[in-house]
């Protein structure tokens, strides 16, 4: 996983605590020197290089992949996931992760042929729906209304099979 | 195979064919995937690397890419053969440095690639020369939909294709163009450019992929979100900068040549001269020195070579290719001498004396 500051690995990984408000920030060495010198008043509780507090690491620490046993902590700091498994396991903290790499957390594209008919429908609806916000963003009105209408015929379709 | 045959070749990528290709070297899109059954990779023992590779070798063999495939066990090879991979884009630096089972099936003329126990299990990559982002991704998601009608990917509903980093999950697609922009280093104006397009999330790296400079004033745009957004609307996203830039280069060429035609030509000069004269040059210099010329060429200041001839100099000088030219291994002062000796011999000026 690359620095929020530049093109190297990042190295530290910071939640900040502002306010209830968490903020998280990926650093490589450099810049998480910076920014470490740079912190301003001192934390209520000891706090470790990684900025969080004993506690809040103690609870990341048993954070564990059931299937392959990676813990999340070992996952902060090499910045690779296990197995597919891991992103059930850490769905809570990787949810807010996500949002901040890629600013969502729901796929829409491609998806395997295989995929059942049901879910390939939800896919469909997913991508859908995302191409009308961006064509009512462009101000694309046809191409928002041919849209909506195709939404509205696969939500019918959806609605009237039973449930696999 | 022996990649000895390789070496009288270039690759798909450095063709300089296609759409602007004194600017657009060329086009790449590459998917990231990995088998269901299996963990990935950082959790992956040596026997289980084997299973993978294995599988996914077999796999990959047995489809049909266009071209005739070749398969190589990157594993097996010594130093210099993964660098000259490397140096080919075939693999990237991590596979070549890597540990255990994994390979790389390439395509006749190179076009396609795919990287078996990279990152992930599975990269594929499609080359096209020039600008030509549809017609990769158009190949691509063909021969990603040949691959999942024989192994079952690693997917989730909410997040898409599953990847060992989640800043690649959901359509696992990394979209590239490789452009050549020497006059928009000249002017400075190379740094608003790269600002301008990290505020629209795109990413801009050097010519060996994460982490590299921006050498020979080639510079690699790519997406940086992978999640949330579709394919196309991914390739759309880079698609679209593209133009804008090639104009804001030939602005900053032309702008070059109203304000200071007298030094641009001296500097091409000097940069063709030293080339073609020099005794020993490291691929530093050369590689600076050929992206004056390669502007030269484009600008019309040189005659006698091609963008094609141009590309494959800075493949060929490149330090592991020398090596196998020369079928041997060289220190860094031989490998210098032999730079400089292979230069001159490619850029001697045509016969002077036609005797007729």
């Amino acid at each position: 996983m690359k620095c929020d500051l530049c093109p190297k690995v990042a190295t530290l990984h910071v939640t900040e605590i502002v306010d209830g408000e968490a903020t998280e920030r990926h650093l490589c060495e450099d810049c998480g020197h910076t920014y470490l010198e740079n912190v301003a008043s001192p934390p209520t509780e000891p706090v470790t290089s990684g900025g969080l507090s004993e506690s809040e690491l103690e609870s990341l620490e048993t954070l564990i992949c059931p299937t392959c046993k990676l813990t999340f902590r070992e996952f902060r700091s090499q910045g690779r996931l296990g197995c597919a498994d891991c992103y059930t396991a850490f769905q809570g903290e990787l949810v807010p992760l996500l949002e901040n790499i890629h600013g969502e957390t729901q796929h829409v594209g491609k998806f395997p042929k295989r995929t059942p008919d049901n879910s390939r429908r939800r896919f469909e609806l997913a991508r859908l729906r995302n191409e009308l916000r961006t064509a009512v963003n462009e101000e694309n009105y046809e191409q928002a209304a041919r849209l909506r209408d195709e939404i509205h015929i696969l939500e019918q379709d959806m609605g009237s099979l039973p449930d696999k | 195979m022996d990649l000895t045959e390789l070496v009288a070749t270039k690759g798909e990528w450095l063709r300089g064919i296609g759409t602007e290709p004194d600017i657009v070297m060329s086009s790449r899109v590459r998917l990231a995937r990995n088998l269901a059954m299996y963990p990935f990779l950082n959790r992956a023992d040596d026997e289980t690397r084997s299973e993978i590779e294995k599988t996914l070798r077999e796999t990959v063999m047995e489809c049909n890419f266009g071209a005739a495939n070749s398969y190589v066990e990157v594993g097996r090879l010594d130093r210099l053969d993964r660098q000259f991979l490397v140096e080919r884009q075939l693999i990237s630096r991590e596979l070549s440095e890597s540990h255990g089972s994994r390979g790389v099936c390439f395509t006749e003329g190179e076009k396609v690639s795919l990287m078996i126990n990279e990152e992930d299990h599975l990269r594929i990559q499609v080359f096209q020369s020039g600008f030509d982002l549809d017609s990769c991704w158009k190949q691509i998601s063909r021969i990603d939909d040949q691959l999942e009608a024989r192994v079952q990917y690693a997917f989730s509903e909410q997040l898409g294709y599953l990847t060992a980093c989640p800043t690649n999950v959901g359509t696992g697609i990394r979209v590239s163009v490789l452009l050549h922009l020497p006059a928009l280093v000249m002017t400075g104006e190379i740094k608003k450019v790269v600002h301008a397009l990290q505020k629209i999330s795109l990413t801009v790296r050097g010519l060996y992929g994460e982490g590299s400079q921006a050498m020979g004033d080639f510079y690699q745009i790519s997406n940086q979100i992978t999640l949330g957004r579709g394919e196309e609307l991914l390739v759309r996203n880079v698609q679209e900068v593209v133009p804008r830039i090639i104009t804001y280069e030939r602005l900053a060429r032309e702008t070059l040549l109203k304000e200071n035609r007298p030094t641009i030509h001296d500097k091409i000069s000097r940069a063709f001269g030293t080339l073609r004269s020099a005794q020993s040059i490291s691929s530093q210099e050369t590689m600076d020195l050929l992206s004056s010329v390669r502007m030269g060429v484009s600008l019309g200041f040189i005659d006698d070579l091609s963008i094609p001839t141009v590309n494959e100099l800075f493949l060929q000088t490149q330090p592991a290719h020398l090596q196998k030219l020369r079928r041997g291994s060289l220190d860094s002062k031989e490998r210098n001498a032999a730079r400089a000796g292979y230069l001159r011999q490619r850029l001697a000026p045509p016969a002077a004396n036609d005797k007729t």
